[in-house]
C-alpha cells in the first residue's frame, strides 16, 4: 500500500499563546515548531498499515523550507520518502493547500492520502475533503480507528459521535483524516532519526502544484489579524483547604443547580 | 492564594535547589520571618533545578568546587535522596588517558575514591558500551544520582516546620527597592511582588537563569548568563527493564565529546556539552505561562545534536540502536555560566542587603545554600568560596557582553581538557596598561588576570637563553610547556644578574582617608599601620575565626591617608572588605586606572636609580631604608617609590601617574641598558622568585582554610590595638607552631624523571605523599597538597609548595609528590627562603 | 437573503450546539433551518423559539456527508449556475454548528460549490466594505482571528463553546417544506452505520456535570471517586492529555485541544494543572471548580472556585457529604 501523509508545521505551543507585535503571527522565537498531534497519529498508522501490509510511506507538506525538519521528523518514525511544497511560509488558504497536496498525491498514484483531522493552529477543517474533491476520491473525517481488508481492499474506519459509533466502508484510493487517539504514536528511534538526517527531501515549488498562480491569494477570505481573547482569568474564590472545604465545596455546588 | 506578609527578615527569590537549601541553613541558623517566592508552581517551579540530570562527580580540580560539592553530596545524603551509581569518564584519544591519569591523582589529592580502568575493565561494569572505541576509563565509584526537587521540598518543609518560613509560590518579583543608608550606601529596602510589596533588609537571588534580570531591579549586574546544554531522554531500554530504582549502572561521560549517558529508570538520559555555544537573554525566556514544557526546558534544536546522536550510537550501539527505544524527551535545557565558571555567592557589591546565590548547579546547590546562609549570618563560611565571591569581579567582568563571549568560549570546554594555565580568546584585550605598547613591541606574551593584559614573558629576551643555556629547566613535556616558556627562567637569571624592569600596572590600588582611615585600616590590619608617614607595611587582614582573607601592602601616605595596594585578581574583593568595614568617617577611592606600577629590582638597580634620579634627590637613593616610601624626581616626573620586594632583590616599585608612565619606563629603560636592564615578566614575579623567597601568595598559601601561624607568617609581637581576628589569632599564636596541624614548607624535587625518562614538573594541586605512598593529612583533615609550583632557576631546583602535617614538616625529610600517577621524591627544603634565606641581597 | 442554518437534532431536540449556530445565523438574515429528518420528527417549536422561519426536512437515510451537502447545495438560491448578486450582508449564508458534523458538511458544501468555508465562529457580521467581518477561533479557541469573508455565499460554522444559545425575542410562525434530495451513489458511499458506542453513557461534548481528573489522579485505579462524584452529579468524567497518553484513561475521555471541548454548567477539575491545552477544551464550562495541592496551578487561575487539598481526600468527604443530604 502507497500511502502519502500531509502534515502542516506549527508552532508548539505549551502555555499561553503570545503574538508577534503586528499580532499576524504567534511568537515562535522561544516556542519553536511540531506537527499536530493528529498528524503525529497519522503518520504512526500509515506506518502501522505499512509494516501491516507492506508498501510505503510518503510525507508531505506545504510550507518554508524550515519545514523539512517537520518532515525528517516524519521519517525518522518511519515514513521513507518526504516532499517538501516549498512556499514562501505565507498562510495559504484551505484551497490551494488542498491543490497542491492533491497534485503531489495525484502524481505518486497512493493508495491512500492520510491527513490529521484538523491543523492544530488554523484549525480549518477542510483541507482533507476539499483533497478529495480534487482527486476525486471518497474521504471519511475525524478518524479512530481503521482497518484495511487486504483481500477486499477495502477500508473500514470508525468514529464516534454523540455517543453513536459511525462506521464507513470505503475502497481504496480514498482520503482519510484521523484524529489523535486513533494509535498511541511512537517516538523516533536513534537510528531513525540518522536515516532521517540522511535523507534527501524532494522539493517542489508550489507554484509547480497549481495551474493558476492568483489562486495563491485569496480575495474572498482575508485575516486582517490575530488576538489573544480577552477572558480567560478568572479569580478564584478559595472554598478552604482539604476537607475542611467540603461543607463550602457542597454548598456551592447547590448555588450551582448541579445537585440531584 | 497566600498573602504576602509586609515585613521579611530576608526575602529569598527562587524556590530551587538552592534557594530552598538558603532558608533551610537560615532557620538553622535562628533566622525567623523568612519568605521564599517563586513565580512557578511547586515543587518544580520551571527552573534549572527541574530539568537538572542530578548527577554529582565529586572530582573537581578546584579545591574551593570539590569542597562544595562534598558538602552539598553529604547533605542530599542525610536527605536521603541520594543513589551512589559509580561513574566512568571513558577515554577516546590519546591525550585523555593522560589526562585521567591527571584526574585520578587530582583526586588523591582530596581523598576521593578513583581508579583507572581498562576498556574491558569499563566493560564490565557497563556491559552495554563498546570497548573497542575507547582507551580505557577512569572510574570515580562515589558518583550518585540525587532527587534534588525532593531535597528541595524536605528543606523548605523544615523551615516551616520550624515557623521560620512562608512560602509563596506563583508570585512574581516585580521590583526590588533601595535607598541609600546612612552611610550613603544603597541598601535593599523591599520586594515588590504580585502578591504585595515586603519590607526586608536581606534579598537574596537565588533564581538561577533569572538572576541577572532579578538583579537589575536592583540596580546590581549579575555576571551569568543562560546557556543550553541539550539533553534527551531514550527510551525503553529493554536492559533497564528489570533493574529497579532509578538507577543501576554507572554513569558514564564521553568526555573526548562532551557527552554523558546516564541511566535513569527505563531511560537512557544523553546529555552533550559539545553542541554550539546557544546563550539566551534572561529576558527572552519565556515566562511560566508562555512555555511550551517550562521556561528552562526551551524546544529541542535536533540540528544541533545529531553528531552526539552518532557518537552515542557508537558507544552504546545496541542500547541506543534499539530501533523500538526512542527519543520520549529532548530539551534545550538552560543552565546558568559565569565568566569563570563559579558560582556567585554573597552580597553583591552594588547594593547592600541584596545577596546572590546564583550560577550553583545541582551538585554544588545545598553547600552554596548553606555559605549564603553562614555569610548572611555574620559567620565565617563553612568552605572558603572566595573564588566564588559576588564581589569578585570588576566592572568590566560583569557586563553582559563578556559573560556571553566568556560563556561561549567555555561551553565546548565543560568537559574538555583544560590547563591550568589555560588561556582565553574572547574579548581581549580589556583592560591594558599605559605601557601596553612598549611591552607589546618587546614582545609580550600576555596573560589574562582579571581581565588585564599582563605580559608573562618577553620574545626580546630569546637572546638570554643561550647566555643561561644548562640553568633553564627545559620541559620537554608538551603539558608543562604549554603556556610557558624557557624565557622566563632566562629572565628570571638575567634580574638575578643584573636588573629587571617589571610592568605592575594590573595592581589594584585603593586610597583610604580620612580622620577615620587609620582606626577603620588599623581594625583590619594584622600588622601594626600606625606608622610614620613613608612607610610601607606588608599585612594580612582575617576573618574571625583568624582565617586569612587578604595579603596586601598599605603606605602610609600622610597622617589621614592610606594607600593599599594588592593583587589585580582580589582587588576587587578586597576593596569590598574594606568598604564593608571602614567607620564614618574614611573613605575608600579605587584608584587603579589612575596609577601605572614599574618594578625595578636586581644587584643592579641601584645603578639604574642613580643614572635617573634627579640631581638634587640622588642623595635619596642612600638613604631609603627597607620598607620606607618616598616621594623621586626622575626624569621630570614625579613617582612615588616604595623599598619593597616579591622577587628578593633590592629595588623598588615606582608608582607613577598612569599619563606618565610612558615616559618614566622610557627613562628607566635608556638608563638601564649599561646595565644590563631586562623587562621582566610576570612568569618570575608571580612565581620563581617569588618561590625561592618562600613568598606566600593570596589563594594559593593563604586562604582562610590556614592561619598566620601555619603560614609561618607571626610577627615577632601582636599589636595593642584591636583587630578582626584578633582574638582567633593570638589563640593560635598561643598554641604556637609545633602545636599547629600544618605547616607550610618549600620542597625540593629531588628527581624530575618520569617512567620514560623524561623530566617532569608538577604544575600545581598534586598529592604530596608519605614514602610509602599513602597520603598525608593533618590532624584536623586537610590533605597535603602542592599551593603552588614553579622553576627555582637561581636555587636549581624545581619547587613546591604545601602544607604538611607537622610529624613530617622538618627540613630534610623525604617525601613523594604525585604527578600524573606517578610519584617522584621530594624533600622538605625551607620553612621560609631557598634562595638567599637572611634577605641580604634584598636588602642591599 | 436566507441564511440557512444546518440543525442537529439530539433526542428529539435541537442539539445545543446547533442552537447556538441559530443564535449567530439569526444576526445575519432570516433564518431557514435545515434538518435532515421527517416533518414529523421536527422539533418545530423549539426551531421557532430560536427565530426560525423556514424548515426544510430533507430526507435522508443515516448520515452521509458528502450527501447532506449536496442536499444543502441544492437549497442555495442560483446554484449551480449563478449565484445571486446582492449587497454587502444580504447575500445568502449556510451556517452550522462546529461540530465534527457541522464542519464536515459544510466542508463538502464548500468544495462542491467552490467557496471557502470559515469554521468555528464566535462572531459574524456584515463588513462595511462588503462580505462579512467574521471572528474565528484558532488553535481551538486559544486565539482568535478577525477576517473577512467576502463570497457569493458565505459558509460557515458557529464555535460550539463560545456562542450563547439565545432564544429570539419574537418567535413567529414556521413553514416546514419537505425536501427529496436527489443523490448518486458516490455521494451515499461515505455512509456512516450507526450503533451504539461501546463506552455508552452520556456524551462528554453534551454533559451538563464533567468531573475532571489529572496528573494528580495519579493511576488508572485513581478514578474510581471522579467516576462515583460523576454519577451522582449525574455527570461524566473528562481527562487531561497526560491521563491518556499513560494509558489510565481511554482518549475518548480526552478534555482539550485534540480531545474534546465541553460545555457543561460545571466542570470539576481534580489533580489538573490546566496546561493551555485542556484549557482550549473546558474553556466552554459555565463554572469551573478547582482541586489541587498547588494554589499556584494555572487551573486555579481559570476557577470559579477554589479547593486547596489533595483530591484523594477532598472527593470521598465530598462524595460522603452528597450521600448524607
Amino acid at each position: 500500500m502507497e500511502i502519502l501523509v500531509c502534515v502542516k508545521r506549527v508552532p508548539t505551543v505549551g502555555g499561553a499563546i503570545t503574538l508577534t507585535a503586528d499580532g499576524q503571527a504567534v511568537d515562535t522565537r522561544m516556542s519553536g515548531f511540531t506537527i499536530s498531534p493528529h498528524e503525529e497519529c497519522a503518520v504512526e498508522e500509515a506506518v502501522r498499515l505499512v509494516e501491516r501490509h507492506g508498501g510505503s510511506v510518503t510525507v508531505v507538506t506545504l510550507g518554508p523550507v524550515a519545514a523539512e525538519e517537520q518532515l525528517r521528523f516524519c521519517l525518522s518514525l518511519g515514513a521513507s520518502t518526504a516532499v517538501l511544497v516549498e512556499t514562501d511560509g505565507s498562510e495559504l488558504s484551505p484551497f490551494v493547500t488542498a491543490a497542491a497536496l492533491a497534485s503531489v498525491a495525484s502524481a505518486g498514484g497512493h493508495d491512500l492520502v492520510l491527513l490529521g483531522n484538523e491543523a492544530s493552529d488554523t484549525g480549518d477543517y477542510q483541507v482533507g475533503i476539499r483533497m478529495s474533491y480534487f482527486l476525486s476520491q471518497p474521504v471519511v473525517t475525524g478518524i479512530k480507528a481503521l482497518d484495511f481488508a487486504a483481500e477486499t481492499s477495502m477500508l473500514t474506519a470508525r468514529r464516534e459521535y454523540r455517543g453513536v459509533s459511525e462506521t464507513f466502508r470505503l475502497p481504496l484510493p480514498a482520503v482519510v483524516t484521523v484524529k489523535e487517539g486513533i494509535n498511541l504514536p511512537r517516538y523516533p528511534s536513534l537510528p531513525g532519526r540518522l536515516r532521517a538526517k540522511r535523507a534527501v527531501i524532494e522539493r517542489i515549488p508550489v507554484l509547480s502544484t497549481i495551474d493558476r498562480p492568483e489562486l495563491l491569494t485569496s480575495p474572498e477570505f482575508r485575516v486582517k489579524g490575530l488576538r489573544v481573547p480577552a477572558a480567560g482569568k478568572r479569580s478564584a474564590v478559595v472554598l478552604g483547604s482539604g476537607v475542611a472545604a467540603v461543607p463550602e465545596l457542597v454548598r456551592v455546588l447547590g448555588e450551582l443547580g448541579v445537585l440531584p | 492564594m497566600t498573602e504576602a506578609p509586609t515585613r521579611a527578615s530576608a526575602v529569598i527569590i527562587g524556590a530551587g535547589i538552592v534557594g530552598n537549601s538558603l532558608v533551610h541553613h537560615l532557620a538553622l541558623l535562628g533566622w525567623k520571618d523568612l519568605v521564599l517566592v517563586d513565580k512557578g508552581p511547586l515543587p518544580n517551579p520551571g527552573g534549572s533545578t527541574g530539568h537538572a540530570s542530578n548527577f554529582i562527580f565529586p572530582i573537581e580540580y578546584s579545591k574551593m568546587m570539590f569542597e562544595l560539592t562534598k558538602d552539598s553530596t553529604e547533605q542530599y545524603q542525610e536527605l536521603g535522596v541520594f543513589t551512589e551509581s559509580g561513574g566512568i569518564e571513558v577515554a577516546r584519544a590519546p591525550e585523555r588517558m593522560i589526562e585521567l591519569k591527571r584526574r585520578v591523582t587530582q583526586a588523591k589529592a582530596w581523598g576521593i575514591p578513583a581508579e583507572h580502568l581498562t576498556p574491558e575493565g569499563v566493560h564490565k561494569l557497563v556491559p552495554y558500551l563498546d570497548p573497542s572505541v575507547i582507551l580505557g576509563g577512569g572510574y570515580f565509584p562515589t558518583v550518585g544520582v540525587v532527587d534534588s526537587l525532593r531535597a528541595g521540598t524536605l528543606m523548605r518543609e523544615k523551615a516551616q516546620a520550624a515557623g521560620a518560613l512562608t512560602v509563596l509560590s506563583g508570585t512574581e518579583v516585580l521590583d526590588i527597592t533601595t535607598a541609600a543608608d546612612e552611610t550613603g550606601s544603597e541598601r535593599a529596602r523591599s520586594v515588590v511582588t504580585s502578591a504585595g510589596e515586603i519590607q526586608a533588609d536581606n534579598v537574596v537571588i537565588c533564581c538561577g537563569v533569572w538572576s541577572p534580570r532579578v538583579a537589575r531591579m536592583a540596580g546590581a549586574r549579575l555576571p551569568l548568563t543562560p546557556i543550553v546544554h541539550q539533553m534527551i531522554s531514550v527510551g525503553p531500554i529493554a536492559l533497564f527493564a528489570g533493574t529497579t530504582g532509578e538507577i543501576s549502572y554507572p554513569i558514564v561521560r564521553d568526555v573526548d565529546n562532551g557527552m554523558y549517558e546516564r541511566q535513569h529508570g527505563g531511560d537512557m538520559e544523553v546529555g552533550s556539552y559539545a553542541h554550539r555555544p546557544i546563550l539566551i537573554w534572561a529576558d527572552d525566556i519565556p515566562s511560566n505561562e508562555a512555555a511550551v514544557l517550562s521556561p528552562t526546558e526551551l524546544p529541542f534544536t535536533q540540528d544541533d545534536f545529531d553528531p552526539q546522536l552518532e557518537q552515542a550510537l557508537e558507544l552504546m550501539p545496541e542500547l541506543l540502536g534499539d530501533e523500538k527505544a526512542g527519543t520520549r524527551y529532548a530539551i534545550n535545557g538552560l543552565i546558568s555560566m559565569t565568566p569563570d565558571g563559579h558560582p556567585l555567592l554573597g552580597e553583591v557589591p552594588e547594593v547592600k542587603g541584596l545577596w546572590s546565590a546564583a550560577a550553583s548547579w545541582i551538585k554544588e546547590g545545598p553547600g552554596c545554600g548553606r555559605v549564603v546562609a553562614e555569610l548572611m549570618s555574620g559567620r565565617v563560611p563553612t568552605v572558603d568560596v572566595h573564588e566564588a565571591s559576588a564581589a569578585r569581579f570588576y566592572p568590566a567582568a560583569r557586563t553582559a557582553a563578556h559573560t556571553r563571549d566568556r560563556a561561549a568560549e567555555a561551553f565546548n570546554k565543560m568537559y574538555g581538557i583544560v590547563h591550568p594555565r589555560e588561556q582565553y580568546e574572547s574579548t581581549r584585550p580589556m583592560r591594558v596598561s599605559p605601557l601596553h605598547a612598549r611591552t607589546t613591541a618587546l614582545g609580550a606574551t600576555y596573560f589574562e588576570t582579571a581581565r588585564w593584559e599582563r605580559p608573562q614573558w618577553y620574545a626580546t629576551n630569546e637572546p638570554l637563553l643561550d647566555k643561561y643555556a644548562g640553568r633553564l629547566m627545559e620541559r620537554p613535556a608538551e603539558w608543562e610547556s604549554r603556556w610557558w616558556s624557557p624565557i622566563i627562567n632566562a629572565e628570571h637569571l638575567a634580574l638575578r644578574d643584573g636588573a629587571g624592569l617589571v610592568d605592575l600596572s594590573a595592581f589594584t590600588i585603593l586610597d583610604v582617608t580620612g580622620p577615620g582611615a587609620l582606626a577603620g585600616l588599623q581594625n583590619l590590619a594584622v600588622a601594626q599601620l600606625d606608622v610614620p608617614a613613608g612607610r610601607v607595611v606588608y599585612t594580612s587582614f582575617l576573618n574571625d575565626a583568624g582565617g586569612i582573607v587578604a595579603d596586601l601592602t598599605v603606605m602610609r601616605l600622610s597622617s589621614q591617608a592610606f594607600r593599599v595596594v594588592t593583587g589585580a585578581a582580589d582587588g576587587a574583593r578586597d576593596a569590598q572588605w574594606i568598604s564593608d568595614h571602614l567607620p564614618a568617617g574614611a573613605v575608600l577611592t579605587d584608584v587603579t586606572s589612575a596609577w601605572a606600577t614599574i618594578g625595578l629590582w636586581g644587584p643592579r638597580a641601584a645603578a639604574v636609580m642613580d643614572e635617573v634620579l634627579d640631581e638634587a634627590e640622588k642623595w635619596t637613593r642612600s638613604a631609603f631604608p627597607f620598607g620606607s616610601i618616598r616621594s623621586v624626581e626622575i626624569g621630570g616626573s614625579v613617582a612615588l617609590a616604595s623599598r619593597i620586594s616579591y622577587v628578593g632583590e633590592y629595588g623598588w616599585e615606582l608608582h607613577v601617574p598612569a599619563d606618565q608612565a610612558g615616559h618614566l619606563w622610557d627613562r628607566l629603560w635608556e638608563a638601564g641598558q649599561p646595565h644590563a636592564l631586562v623587562p621582566v615578566g610576570i612568569g618570575v614575579y608571580g612565581t620563581t622568585a617569588r618561590l625561592e623567597k618562600g613568598y606566600r601568595a593570596f589563594g594559593a598559601e593563604l586562604t582562610p582554610d590556614f592561619t598566620l601561624v601555619e603560614a609561618g607568617m607571626t610577627r615577632p609581637r601582636v599589636k595593642a590595638q584591636p583587630f578582626i581576628g584578633k582574638q582567633a589569632y593570638l589563640a593560635q599564636r598561643e598554641a604556637g607552631r609545633s602545636m599547629s596541624a600544618a605547616v607550610l614548607a618549600t620542597l625540593t624535587v629531588d628527581s624530575l624523571v618520569s617512567a620514560d625518562g623524561t623530566p617532569r614538573y608538577a604544575m600545581g594541586g598534586e598529592p604530596i605523599l608519605a614514602l610509602d605512598g599513602s597520603r598525608l593529612v593533618d590532624s584536623r583533615g586537610r590533605p597535603s597538597y602542592v599551593t603552588s609550583a614553579g622553576s627555582g632557576p637561581s636555587a636549581g631546583s624545581h619547587l613546591l609548595m604545601a602544607y604538611l602535617p607537622a610529624s613530617v614538616s622538618p627540613v630534610g625529610t623525604k617525601l613523594l609528590v604525585e604527578y600524573m600517577g606517578e610519584q617522584y621524591p621530594v624533600t622538605v627544603a625551607s620553612h621560609g627562603a631557598v634562595f638567599d634565606p637572611s634577605g641580604s641581597r634584598m636588602r642591599g | 437573503m436566507t441564511v440557512f442554518c444546518l440543525v442537529e437534532l439530539e433526542s428529539g431536540a435541537v442539539a445545543d450546539a446547533s442552537l447556538r449556530a441559530l443564535t449567530l445565523a439569526r444576526g445575519l438574515g432570516p433564518v431557514a433551518a435545515v434538518a435532515f429528518a421527517p416533518p414529523a420528527d421536527l422539533p418545530v417549536a423549539e426551531l421557532a423559539a430560536y427565530g426560525v422561519s423556514d424548515v426544510y426536512a430533507v430526507a435522508a437515510d443515516g448520515y452521509a456527508p458528502r450527501a447532506w451537502a449536496w442536499a444543502i447545495a441544492n437549497l442555495v438560491p442560483g446554484w449551480p449556475d449563478a449565484f445571486p448578486e446582492g449587497p454587502a450582508g444580504r447575500r445568502p449564508a449556510v451556517l452550522a454548528a462546529g461540530t465534527d458534523r457541522g464542519n464536515e458538511v459544510l466542508a463538502h458544501l464548500g468544495a462542491i460549490i467552490g467557496l471557502p468555508m470559515a469554521a468555528n465562529c464566535v462572531a459574524a457580521a456584515p463588513a462595511p466594505g462588503g462580505g462579512l467581518e467574521l471572528v474565528r477561533q484558532r488553535w481551538a479557541g486559544l486565539l482568535l482571528e478577525d477576517a473577512v469573508l467576502d463570497a457569493p455565499v458565505a459558509l460557515l460554522t458557529a464555535a460550539t463553546d463560545a456562542v450563547a444559545a439565545v432564544p429570539a425575542d419574537a418567535p413567529g410562525p414556521v413553514m416546514v417544506h419537505a425536501v427529496k434530495s436527489e443523490l448518486s451513489p458516490a455521494d451515499l458511499m461515505m455512509r456512516a452505520e450507526e450503533a451504539p458506542a461501546a463506552a455508552g453513557g452520556a456524551s462528554l461534548a453534551t454533559a451538563r456535570v464533567v468531573v475532571g481528573g489529572g496528573r494528580g489522579v495519579g493511576s488508572a485505579d485513581g478514578f474510581a471517586p471522579l467516576e462515583e462524584l460523576a454519577s451522582l452529579l449525574g455527570g461524566v468524567v473528562g481527562v487531561s492529555r497526560v491521563v491518556t497518553s499513560e494509558g489510565w484513561r481511554p482518549h475518548t475521555q480526552q478534555v482539550g485541544q485534540t480531545g474534546t471541548k465541553i460545555t457543561p454548567d460545571l466542570y470539576l477539575a481534580c489533580g489538573i494543572s490546566g496546561a493551555i491545552q485542556h484549557i482550549a477544551g473546558c474553556a466552554g464550562a459555565k463554572h469551573i471548580v478547582a482541586i489541587n495541592t498547588d494554589a499556584s496551578a494555572p487551573m486555579m487561575a481559570r476557577a470559579d472556585y477554589a479547593v486547596i487539598g489533595d483530591l484523594h481526600q477532598v472527593l470521598p468527604a465530598l462524595i460522603e457529604a452528597l450521600r448524607a443530604r
